[in-house]
């Protein structure tokens, strides 16, 4: 479990996460909505160790992210930004093996390399081992990085914006790894999310940010309703029931 | 590059001909045009060869490892202005005690002060950029830029008002050159980068992490912090070891790193490392038999390899741009 506390973060005057407290589950997927500006990435990064925080806590399973060793916090969360700029000159498997640093420290076992193939073969990746990365495209790049990212096998794995740059197909064959990994591996997959379709067709949890705040978080048909969708994105929109999943309609 | 290329360009058969050409630069060196007494003209020689060997270890090195901690390929140390300040410690000593005081020193101990003055001010402008937020490299590199014009110009205020006589002594020692090797500085220096080189090895892998980026070296478990410092700190020691046996030299860092990233087809810097500094033992000791021998002492050696480097640096700079 992630418990955060009254976590805020200001730069100068402006408070861009206010107060936000919150619990992450320990499996299943949580998916953070809100429109831009809204401090979802912000609040991952804060939660992630990425970012200091202005002030409030953040525990994961009861380490406290600032003291705790960063070398254990590296097997137990992971955490993907949305710009991934590498000055080294990587290919595919490179950057997916360094998802095993925190376990091998540079030194693979056999038993690493497995999970490097796993990942590489989870992401469809296979074709694409010896390529290097600036050969890619954007949505190559991508899974390369969640690639990484899943192959260091940690309980909680945050993602911001994992779908960006992905095609229809290949969106959907990501969020349904992730329900996968929830199911079967019981991890906990946090994910900040555009697509509100797909937060509530995979998530079990959604969290709701507007203005740095935490305005909503419970269960997809809880969240996903019309009143909650112009209060939080301030948009005119219809939700309908498909297959048994609350859809927003909001294109026309 | 076709496949076929790459599969027979691998980072062994890169490192075994830049450590050729070293070692084919190093004999030549060694053996050309030796007339009358050996036991003479080797050791002569020899302590040439090691002055400039370990001075281009010591540049390629913390050049490389700059660049993996900063994230880009075309700052070097001196942009931080450690040779800056080395300039500033001997304008002073020599505006403040005299140059005969300067040439009456031991060198080693000139030496000595020298470099912990480099890793004070490293040390003090590092913790109090430290305390600020998220982007404290770039404002740090900003600052060296800042210091480094700031030092050069009190260098330049001292030099204008000082005695001329004095002048000419600080300008001797100033610019670069590999023909004034001593044996007890070099010994001083060499113990030095052995100790640097040793922690190095110790931390071979989590450079790698490193050069992947602040945030996915987070991510990796790596105390990015801990690590920016403590290699900011072994740069300064092998800046300040390159800067007192030769002098500043700006753009040869920038020359060996960036070749050594083209020519070894790793992002491993237990294979770059050497790449570079094989790079840079073969560009200063080919570089100064080609002078010595074809040129026959017509130009210095840094003058040559600043020329080169600084239209490295200009290209680099235009086609980043153009991207």
């Amino acid at each position: 479990m992630i418990e955060v506390s009254n976590v805020t973060k200001s730069y100068g005057g402006s408070e861009v996460v206010r107060g936000v407290t919150s619990s992450l589950p320990a499996n299943g997927v949580t998916s953070i909505i809100g429109p831009n500006g809204a401090g979802k990435s912000t609040f991952l990064s804060m939660i992630s160790r990425l970012l200091p925080m202005s002030s409030g806590q953040v525990t994961v399973d009861g380490m406290d992210i600032l003291t705790a060793d960063g070398d254990a916090m590296a097997k137990k969360l992971s955490i993907l930004r949305q710009d991934n700029h590498l000055t080294a000159r990587l290919t595919v498997r490179d950057l997916v093996a360094f998802g095993r640093y925190p376990h091998s420290k540079g030194r693979p076992t056999s038993e690493d390399l497995a999970h490097v193939e796993r990942s590489i073969s989870y992401l469809g990746l296979d074709n694409l081992t010896h390529r290097f990365l600036d050969e890619l495209s954007g949505g190559q790049r991508q899974r390369a990085f969640i690639a990484m990212v899943l192959c260091q096998d940690t309980k909680y794995v945050l993602l911001d914006e994992p779908l960006n740059n992905l095609d229809m197909k290949h969106a959907v064959a990501m969020m349904q790894l992730f329900r996968r990994a929830a199911d079967e591996l019981s991890k906990s997959v946090v994910l900040v999310l555009h697509d509100i379709n797909f937060a509530s067709c995979y998530s079990d949890l959604i969290i709701a940010m507007r203005d740095g705040k935490l305005v909503r978080q419970g269960a997809p048909a809880e969240i996903v309703t019309t009143a909650n969708i112009q209060e939080v994105f301030d948009l005119e929109a219809r939700v309908e029931i498909v297959e048994g999943r609350s859809i927003v309609h909001f294109y026309l | 590059m076709g496949s076929d290329a790459k599969r027979i360009w691998t980072p062994a058969v890169a490192l075994t001909l830049l450590a050729g050409l070293a070692l084919l630069s190093v004999a030549l060196f060694m053996t050309v045009g030796v007339k009358g007494n050996w036991g003479f003209i080797l050791p002569f020689r020899g302590l040439k060869i090691a002055t400039m060997a370990l001075v281009g270890y010591a540049i390629a090195v913390s050049t490389v490892l700059f660049h993996t901690i900063t994230g880009n390929r075309i700052l070097t140390p001196s942009i931080m202005g450690f040779d800056a300040l080395f300039v500033l410690i001997q304008t002073s000593i020599a505006f403040f005690f005299g140059a005969t005081f300067l040439t009456g020193l031991t060198p080693s101990l000139l030496f000595l002060v020298q470099t912990a003055a480099m890793t004070v001010f490293a040390g003090l402008l590092f913790s109090w950029l430290f305390r600020g937020g998220v982007r404290e490299l770039h404002l740090m590199l900003l600052s060296g830029i800042i210091f480094g014009l700031l030092f050069r110009s009190l260098s330049s205020f001292f030099r204008r008002v000082i005695d001329p006589d004095e002048f000419l002594i600080l300008q001797d020692t100033l610019f670069a050159s590999f023909n004034r090797a001593n044996p007890e500085l070099l010994s001083v220096a060499a113990i030095l980068v052995l100790l640097v080189s040793l922690a190095a090895w110790r931390l071979r892998n989590v450079f790698d992490v490193m050069a992947l980026g602040r945030e996915t070296a987070i991510n990796l478990g790596v105390n990015h912090r801990r690590m920016v410092t403590v290699t900011l700190a072994m740069v300064t020691v092998l800046v300040s070891v390159s800067t007192a046996l030769v002098g500043p030299v700006t753009f040869f860092g920038l020359l060996v790193a960036n070749l050594a990233y083209m020519l070894v087809p790793s992002h491993r810097h237990i294979l770059v490392l050497p790449g570079a500094a094989f790079l840079a033992v073969t560009c200063l000791v080919g570089g100064q038999l080609f002078l010595e021998r074809v040129l026959s002492y017509g130009s210095a050696l840094s003058i040559v390899i600043e020329f080169a480097g600084g239209i490295v640096f200009i290209m680099m700079i235009v086609m980043r741009g153009a991207r």
